[in-house]
């Protein structure tokens, strides 16, 4: 984690060392490539079922790919990070993912529109659509996190096909200031379901983000409604798409234009309900709660998942720098391990049962049986103790 | 004119500068900066964890372009 401790410049050597994933980031293109992967498979096979194939990918290939393929044995070390960061090829990996993810948008709207669709199959493509806008709420993520203009303007365009604009200033300013503690909204607690938490956080997070932006424009003596927020920047932009798709194509996309939206950023949420399911960070004697460390997030390693997501399961390095490009996060063995990659781990989270079954005795474990130190839910408390027992400050 | 830089990611707060996106403008001292507020490009570290830099050239890997 201490990367900064030395500054080994010599090794900053592609020689000394090769990235084995290098070419394995361009797979992540399959996800924006969906609508005409989708249309392929139409075409070839004659069975309209493949118009859900994007979902197929997303919740049963990649979990099966994640259980057969295994671990990441690779992790870069420290003195090839910023070699590795300064090479312009991955970036361009995740630029390139825009431009294809909305010309596969443009391609569905006409699909709806004038491709014959059953309802049943026009609702598959929106399924599939919505990988994308979730998948690309991942991109933004990425981007997001950058300092560079160009990087953060993209990052909003890769959100406006999900109408979550508001992510990228939530996600910085917000849920990486406060994670792992019970003022986020997009940190989930033990006890709370994904259905509860889903609500809690779409509107904790809309709510948040309005704050964060707000107080921003007041310092600088704007209004909260003015040009210069970027949140109403970014919703425009989705306005302005639906609004010309609707205008190009006709008023039927629009309710699968909604639709792909809505799932688009549910699975965004369903990914942020399992990073930090229960993790607390503790307050220290000043009141403040003490730093983001490894232990606050939960981590796996599975390559399938890996590469599907940017790295994102490699969270706590994450958390620890922000900043770091998805190449060249680490793995982090002390941090909390999920038993299988995300993928999977979203299939759990939709049905409780088997989510508290798996994930809640993996949390004690974590603790120690010390469920003090958990973020609990306060309405399941009473719940949670007297299933597990223990004795929660 | 002092520099104050986010011991996690390398952002330095340079008085001259300011940030005017955050709504400090140029010349803006340090002390005017809201104690809550925290690392702009990380959300990291807060304002109090800032450590005084004596220039503001030194910032994370991330900038060396």
């Amino acid at each position: 984690m201490e990367a900064h401790a030395h500054s080994a410049e010599v090794d900053l050597n592609p020689a000394t060392w090769t990235d084995p994933k290098r070419y394995a980031w361009l797979l992540g293109l399959i996800v924006p490539l969906l609508p005409f992967i989708a249309w392929s498979l139409v075409a070839l096979t004659g069975l309209g079922v493949f118009w859900f194939y994007g979902p197929f990918l997303v919740f049963v290939i990649f979990p099966v790919a994640d259980l057969l393929i295994g671990m990441d044995a690779e992790n870069p070390p420290d003195s090839v990070i910023k070699w590795l960061e300064q090479d312009r090829y991955y970036r361009w990996c995740t630029y390139v993912f825009i431009p294809i993810q909305y010309a596969g948008l443009i391609f569905a709207c006409y699909m709806w529109a004038d491709g014959g669709l059953s309802t049943v199959e026009g609702i598959g493509l929106a399924l599939t659509m919505s990988m994308v806008s979730g998948i690309a709420i991942n991109t933004a993520h990425e981007l997001g996190h950058k300092r560079d203009d160009l990087e953060k303007w993209l990052s909003k365009v890769a959100l406006a096909q999900s109408g979550y604009g508001h992510f990228f200033i939530e996600h910085n300013r917000g849920h990486h200031v406060r994670v792992a503690t019970p003022e986020d909204p997009a940190s989930a607690r033990l006890g709370e379901s994904f259905w509860a938490f889903l609500p809690r956080t779409v509107a904790g997070s809309l709510g948040s983000a309005w704050g964060i932006e707000r107080a921003r424009l007041e310092r600088g003596g704007h209004s909260a409604w003015s040009i210069h927020n970027d949140i109403l920047q970014a919703w425009a932009m989705t306005v302005v798409l639906f609004a010309a798709l609707a205008i190009a194509f006709g008023p039927v996309v629009l309710p699968f234009l909604l639709l792909q939206a809505v799932l688009g950023f549910s699975l965004l949420e369903v990914v942020n309900y399992l990073e930090h399911y229960g993790l607390l960070r503790q307050k220290k004697d000043d009141g403040r709660y003490e730093r983001c460390l490894p232990q606050h997030s939960w981590n796996s390693n599975n390559v399938a998942s890996n590469v599907l997501l940017y790295h994102l399961q490699r969270h706590s390095d994450h958390h620890a720098n922000p900043t770091r490009r998805y190449q060249a996060l680490r793995h982090v063995e002390e941090a909390p391990q999920l038993p299988t990659g995300y993928a999977g781990m979203i299939l759990l989270a939709w049905f409780p049962p088997v989510w508290r079954r798996v994930m809640d005795r993996r949390l004690i474990d974590h603790y120690e049986g010390d469920l003090g130190r958990a973020n609990i839910q306060p309405r399941a408390k009473r719940r949670v103790l007297a299933r597990y027992g223990g004795s929660a400050a | 004119m002092s520099a104050f830089r986010c011991p996690a990611c390398g952002y330095t707060y340079d008085e001259g500068e300011g940030n005017p996106r955050e709504g400090f403008p140029p010349g803006t001292p340090w002390s005017e900066v809201p104690d809550e507020w925290h690392c702009p490009d990380c959300g990291v570290r807060d304002k109090v964890d800032f450590v005084e830099s004596p220039s503001g050239e030194d910032r994370g890997p991330d900038e060396a372009e």
